[in-house]
């Protein structure tokens, strides 16, 4: 029977479908006996889920590179 | 024995400049390769065509990354220049940008927000469901700036990696190579971040209002 410890472990692999077969059989059969590991489960995946949400939206690509940034850098290269 | 990195030394690392994103595969396209071309015949044109190009995505990571706006422009000018210098490898998907910044003393030790077990390998104690949704959460202002602040309050180490990885989606073999480290580093890193930006929005998703 996995462990609480054991499952964390293999946390990382579970969530990117990584985990060999036999793991995640136990992986699984240890969630449906323990909600203390369901719910870290669900709480790992919605933090990677606002992670992203929030820092996308920080730095969107501009839509265009500072004139002044593009000209110092094509400079740069003729020195 | 391997020297420990001092705190204050200044780190360098390097991302992939890359035309592709997560739902593209990472292959040259026709228009790609006839500008590699171009580029290797010198012509200005196609120079200035790649920094239009390829300059805003590589400006958000270098924000992302190094929090300093003149950090970034400096670091995106050095990774222009850099990929001019060595044009003749450059392959149109896999010039690097280096990014150069100074470690920060972490605020808290990244083994304190990490789950803690009993002798038979059991969590310590109870672990709540989550009662709100990343969505619920970030519809707040204060909480979208929350969590910017706690992934910006990650030791270093573990804060790169978890932008590199969840936010940019490079691969592990890529985050690996970005930061000169060993892909098991990354994986390990990128564990114990997402564990401690979990254990940081804990309270905050156990509640209606924060």
């Amino acid at each position: 029977m996995m462990t609480c410890r054991e499952l964390i472990e293999f946390l990382l692999d579970y969530h990117e479908q990584r985990l060999p077969d036999s793991q995640r059989t136990e992986f699984e059969k240890h969630l449906v006996d323990c909600p203390c590991c369901k719910h870290y489960l669900d709480s790992y995946r919605e933090t990677v889920h606002t992670a992203q949400s929030v820092c996308r939206g920080q730095h969107e690509p501009p839509a265009d590179m500072p004139e002044q940034l593009v000209q110092a850098i094509l400079a740069a290269r003729n020195q | 024995m391997t020297a420990a990195l001092s705190p204050r030394q200044p780190r360098t690392y390097a991302v992939a400049m890359t035309t592709r994103d997560a739902s593209t595969p990472p292959t040259i396209a026709p228009a790609e390769a006839d500008l590699v071309a171009r580029l290797r015949a010198g012509d200005e044109r196609a120079y200035e065509t790649l920094v239009r190009e390829q300059g805003p995505r590589m400006l958000a990571v270098a924000r992302r990354m190094l929090r300093q706006e003149d950090d970034a422009l400096d670091a995106l000018q050095d990774a222009f220049v850099s990929a001019f210098r060595s044009i003749d490898r450059f392959e149109g998907n896999s010039a690097l940008m280096k990014l150069r910044r100074q470690q920060r003393d972490p605020k808290r030790s990244i083994d304190d927000m990490l789950p803690r077990y009993i002798e038979d390998g059991h969590m310590d104690r109870p672990v709540p469901a989550w009662s709100l949704t990343a969505e619920q959460l970030l519809s707040r202002k204060e909480s979208r700036e929350l969590v910017r602040r706690s992934i910006d309050e990650l030791p270093d180490d573990y804060r790169e990696v978890l932008l590199l990885r969840d936010i940019e989606q490079l691969d592990t073999a890529e985050t690996a190579e970005a930061l000169g480290i060993r892909s098991g580093a990354v994986k390990t890193r990128l564990h114990r971040a997402r564990q401690a930006l979990r254990a940081v929005l804990d309270p905050h998703m156990r509640q209606e209002a924060i």
